[in-house]
């Protein structure tokens, strides 16, 4: 076990899957940086640092700078995937989603489907998303559940190093279009990471707490938010089960449906508006398929139906809280 | 250029067939058979099979919603296209494609696509795929004066273009964007190569209506790409004889001009009046293969008319490679 954070843990997954599979090969806009310029390549080796060193190792055709042009970007992952390569794609933020849909949600995504299931497209992209550092309203949204809502695509949202290792090196070594979402707050989150060979299979949530008085689903950086909740709430003797979906898509359902049939009460944390929500999409999940077990209405803690702002005590209004997740919990135990 | 007789003899096959194929789809979609949206390829047959003959399967090509022509050129297997276009279980893409979506990887067609300028991408990433691949193979965008309007197109060229991949930029100007004149759609003066040029790329034009200036223009192309030199783009002037989709009423034609077409611009025609006055192949050799053209896409309707509708058990299959 090594201890690193999670912008190094993929740095590192990153450089051991491209030197283990010739045909791993990393496009995006300065994902070496500095082409074209007096500093020369590497001059930044990617915006968020999860790059340095690939182009040096690996060489200009196998990693990529690209212009500021993200349909082509996603477009070449996937004419690169349907030719026999494995690219890792990145967007240096999730909400140029907006600009690349297209070849994700119309050609990626389809291309399996559409074409009888006799073809695969194994492109890997990785999206930085998320709210925290006054990045407003075109720069930090979590469009997950855009995704999520998409057949063909899995969805991947690790939370700690070792699951961003575990969860790159699957999505590498799998044969589906993969959205990897990394939350930019949480680049600099440390912790142990299994060495050698390791993969993390799609679909398992990590169990975070088990408290079995409420069943809290998180994803992304509410995953801590909602441990700070845990902490105080348990200060009061109330125990709370946190998951931690990992994945989107797949989403692990029966891991959802067994914690609710114990404890009988849920809170969905999502980082996002409540409308067509990952949380209204949990929640539907339950109360269609456990109704009987709940004994208190599914609880969403969502951002609200707006844009991102940018002012820090707006922002910091927008994200959902530890303090909103505890009050949540504290409603549906008082329901009655 | 020299041909000898058994490429003169595979071009016109492989032409017929499309227009062929084209043709009884015209008829048959009227029985009300076919559903859904069918854009027909006939009288570009040129430009598919005059290109895609000088092609490997290890060559990609990306198509377009007007794809039935470059998947035949390519190769794609004509009964199995038939079937797919009748939603039967035995078609290319099992019936879950259907015209707009048939792709054969075997044979390096990664897919015609629904969506005008969404190839132009995919085959940068072929070309990168290609180049790591050093054998002088190229991934090659097929698209139209409609999708040389998208900014997918803007940005596959330039990104080809700085990353020196082998990326080839086939534009065929059938001069109809659905139901838009280029002359009013492309604001470079209906000329598209300028506008690869513009991207800084080398850029050839061709008479689209006739194979062999398709064929030895795009071979001067194909040997700078191969040979490193990166993308490359070439501009067609062609025409298509049916509309935009079948039941088009195309009352943006002018008086007599499908007749004029059909007249002056048809590549069969020429093809056959080149060979035949040059005394390469006779008229029987090419009515021979009209025959056994039309036989095959006889064939090709029965037996895409008895196959088994696929299985609806089915419908959720093949999302995805590995389920959890």
């Amino acid at each position: 076990m090594a201890v690193m954070n999670i912008r190094e843990a993929i740095v590192s997954t990153l450089h051991a899957e491209m030197e283990r599979d010739e045909d791993i090969i990393v496009l995006g806009e300065d994902v070496v940086g500095g082409n074209g310029t007096a500093g020369g390549p590497e001059a930044i080796g990617g915006i968020w640092g999860t790059s340095p060193g690939l182009w040096e190792k690996f060489g200009p055709e196998r990693v990529i700078d690209t212009p500021i042009s993200e349909s082509a970007i996603i477009g070449a992952a996937a004419g690169a995937a349907l030719s026999g390569k494995r690219p890792v794609a990145e967007l240096m933020f999730a909400d140029f989603v907006g600009v690349s849909l297209d070849q994700i949600w119309n050609q990626m995504a389809k291309f399996r489907y559409m074409f009888g299931g006799k073809t695969k497209c194994p492109a890997v992209v990785r999206l930085v998303y998320g709210a925290g550092m006054q990045t407003a309203a075109q720069h930090s949204q979590s469009v997950y559940a855009m995704l999520t809502s998409m057949p063909g695509l899995k969805v991947v949202l690790p939370t700690t190093p070792a699951d961003a290792k575990g969860l790159l090196t699957e999505a590498l070594r799998g044969d589906d279009p993969v959205m990897f979402f990394e939350h930019k707050t949480l680049y600099g989150v440390k912790g142990e990471v299994p060495d050698g060979d390791f993969r993390q299979r799609f679909g398992e949530a990590r169990v975070v707490r088990e408290g079995g008085d409420v069943t809290v689903v998180a994803c992304g950086r509410m995953v801590s938010f909602s441990e700070k909740a845990a902490d105080k709430l348990g200060a009061d003797g109330i125990g709370m089960d946190l998951l931690d979906l990992r994945t989107t898509s797949p989403l692990d359902e029966d891991a959802i449906l067994e914690s609710v049939e114990q404890t009988g009460r849920l809170v969905v944390v999502d980082e996002s508006p409540p409308r067509c929500s990952l949380a209204a999409d949990i929640a539907a999940m339950v109360s269609e398929r456990a109704f009987t077990s709940l004994k208190a209405p599914p609880a969403m803690v969502t951002a609200p139906h707006s844009p991102i702002p940018f002012a820090r005590n707006l922002e910091r209004a927008w994200v959902p809280s530890p303090q909103k997740i505890e009050d949540a919990v504290r409603r549906v135990l008082a329901f009655r | 250029m020299q041909f000898n007789r058994d490429e003169l003899l595979g071009a016109y096959r492989r032409m017929k067939t499309i227009r062929a194929f084209e043709e009884r789809l015209h008829d048959e979609i009227k029985t009300g058979e076919i559903a859904g949206f069918t854009h027909l390829y006939a009288g570009q047959e040129a430009v598919a099979v005059g290109i895609c003959d000088q092609l490997t399967v290890d060559d990609k090509i990306v198509s377009t919603h007007r794809g039935h022509g470059h998947c035949i050129a390519k190769g794609c297997d004509v009964k199995g296209m038939m079937k797919e276009i009748y939603g039967k279980a035995g078609g290319l893409c099992k019936g879950r494609g259907g015209s707009m979506h048939i792709a054969d990887l075997e044979v390096g067609m990664l897919g015609a696509n629904g969506i005008v300028g969404g190839g132009a991408p995919q085959a940068v990433g072929a070309a990168i795929a290609a180049r790591l691949q050093g054998k002088g193979r190229v991934g090659i965008a097929f698209s139209g004066d409609g999708a040389c309007n998208q900014g997918t197109t803007f940005e596959a060229m330039n990104l080809a273009v700085v990353t020196k991949v082998p990326a080839i930029f086939v534009f065929e100007n059938n001069h109809y964007s659905e139901h838009t004149g280029d002359a009013y759609a492309v604001g470079t003066s209906n000329d598209i190569a300028s506008r690869a040029e513009g991207f800084g790329m080398k850029a050839w034009r061709a008479n689209g209506c006739d194979y062999f200036d398709t064929y030895s223009t795009f071979a001067q192309l194909l040997e700078y790409v191969r040979a490193g030199n990166g993308p490359a783009a070439i501009e067609l002037d062609t025409e298509r004889f049916y509309g935009h989709f079948e039941g088009d009423p195309q009352r943006y034609r002018g008086k007599g001009e499908l007749d004029r077409l059909r007249e002056e611009r048809d590549c069969l025609k020429a093809f056959r009046a080149r060979v035949t006055e040059a005394v390469l192949l006779s008229a029987d050799e090419l009515d021979a293969i009209d025959s056994e053209v039309e036989a095959l896409i006889d064939e090709a309707v029965a037996e895409a008319r008895a196959d088994d509708l696929p299985d609806p058990a089915g419908v959720a299959d093949d999302v995805y490679v590995e389920y959890y």
